[in-house]
């Protein structure tokens, strides 16, 4: 995917939701926040830092920003508790007890309390994606990451997830979300950024972006998605 | 009767010869973990003379027949330092075993989704720590059914190091035979011999892939 002359920001605690037909570079332009995918010529900057892709650099920027998957990618050898305070020991340098207070008060957190022994395997995919996330709040990050969280889920197991993610952006986590849940994105963006061809063709309050868009592509993609 | 008395008359001999079979067995796999590890790090490694190395070496490897890998090494090595047949036979062994414990592992470690990495990355944590806490246990797992087949290909293979003199399972069994005129006996004894401790091998690797199967 190829995406050019992206000019994209998201302030500290705002929600900021990427809809658009696929193909349209929503989930590249997220991963190229978190230099999962790479610049060819631009920069990112998160806290008045600017992304550099050298190891060091780029893992301690990884620490503070966290990444929720569209297929979960829970460690399927490690219990939900495991997985949620790996990073936390090796990355942060956390002891085992206080990793473990924080990552079972992270998992009660989204409901998981009874769930920390268990394996992956053993979940269905809507706790394994809370897990994901429990995992990706255990670094404490500045910034979460979603890319279509609910996409892989059986249609009644998404409330649970986006009930979880609305908790968060009530507490006031800064977010960035790829979805296509219209009714989510309404209800808890800050701000809607419609992509469409590798470009941002749209972008505003999600009652300006969703009800009254001004552009034709932007138009287009919303009579596409209100047709099924 | 008469077979069954040979078999009881050479067991302590034959005792012996599996001891060093075993022995040649157990270091071969231990070295040749080792030494596929590090071929398969200079082969995905970032640098490209090291790439050309091990893709060298693994081609020689598989494409000498051990026989002939293993007189190469016996006779190369003896016309340098002087080292014991044993010694040889378990470097010949390790060198031809290594290049495909190397293929195993990488194919362990392909089968472990992208996405694993991504999200062991997207944590903070580095490459090294990636591979160890994320990559490589998800990999043993795949891996343990070829290792295991590997482990008793690799006990059928130290045969091979009767030809030069190391006093193992069928270099006794040669000896035997040769001295009583006896071949079919002697031979067949080996053979039961090979097949107990293969057996022996099959049941331990499918204890160790239930317990892998259990998890995850």
């Amino acid at each position: 995917m190829v995406l050019n002359s992206i000019d994209f920001s998201v302030k500290p605690g705002e929600v900021s939701v990427l809809v658009g037909p696929s193909g349209a570079g929503k989930s590249t332009l997220l991963r190229c926040i978190n230099g999962l995918e790479r610049l060819d010529s631009g920069t990112v900057e998160i806290d008045g830092e600017v992304l550099e892709y050298k190891e060091k650099p780029l893992n301690h920027m990884r620490e503070h920003v966290g990444m929720v998957f569209q297929q979960f990618n829970l460690f399927p050898h490690l219990t939900a508790l495991e997985n949620v305070t790996l990073a936390p020991q090796i990355v942060s340098g956390l002891d085992a007890k206080s990793a473990r207070e924080r990552g079972v008060s992270i998992l009660e957190r989204v409901g998981l309390g009874d769930k920390i022994s268990s394996y992956p395997s053993a979940l269905s995919g809507g706790q394994q994606q809370r897990v994901a996330i429990a995992r990706a709040l255990a670094m404490e990050p500045k910034l979460m990451l979603f890319d279509e969280p609910t996409s892989a889920l059986d249609p009644e197991l998404v409330g649970e997830v986006l009930q979880v993610m609305r908790q968060l952006a009530d507490d006031g986590m800064t977010m960035v979300i790829v979805t296509h849940e219209m009714r989510f994105a309404r209800q808890v963006a800050d701000t809607v950024t419609l992509l469409a061809d590798g470009g941002i063709a749209e972008s505003g309050p999600p009652s300006e972006v969703l009800d009254n868009p001004q552009t034709e592509r932007a138009q287009a993609f919303l009579r596409q998605i209100s047709e099924h | 009767m008469e077979f069954i008395e040979a078999f009881i008359r050479s067991a302590p001999i034959f005792g012996q010869g599996l001891l060093i079979t075993l022995a040649l067995t157990g270091l071969t796999i231990v070295f040749s973990v080792i030494l596929g590890l590090i071929v398969l790090g200079m082969k995905v490694s970032r640098f490209r003379p090291l790439n050309w190395l091990a893709n060298t070496y693994l081609a020689i490897v598989r494409g000498m027949p051990l026989i002939a890998l293993l007189f190469v090494i016996y006779f190369g090595i003896v016309s340098i330092i002087r080292v014991d047949a044993f010694t040889a036979a378990t470097i010949g062994l390790s060198v031809h075993t290594s290049a495909y414990m190397a293929e195993i592992f990488r194919s362990g470690l392909s089968s472990v989704p992208k996405g694993q990495t991504e999200a062991a990355r997207s944590l903070g944590m580095s490459r090294v720590q990636t591979l160890r806490k994320v990559v490589s246990p998800q990999a043993l797992r795949v891996v343990v059914p070829a290792l295991a087949n590997q482990a008793i290909l690799s006990l059928k293979d130290s045969s091979v190091a009767a030809f030069i003199t190391v006093e193992e399972l069928f270099l006794t069994a040669q000896r035997l035979s040769a001295a009583s005129f006896q071949p079919l006996t002697f031979y067949t004894i080996v053979s039961i011999y090979y097949l107990a401790v293969v057996g022996i091998m099959t049941l331990v690797a499918q204890r160790v892939e239930r317990y892998y199967g259990k998890r995850g």
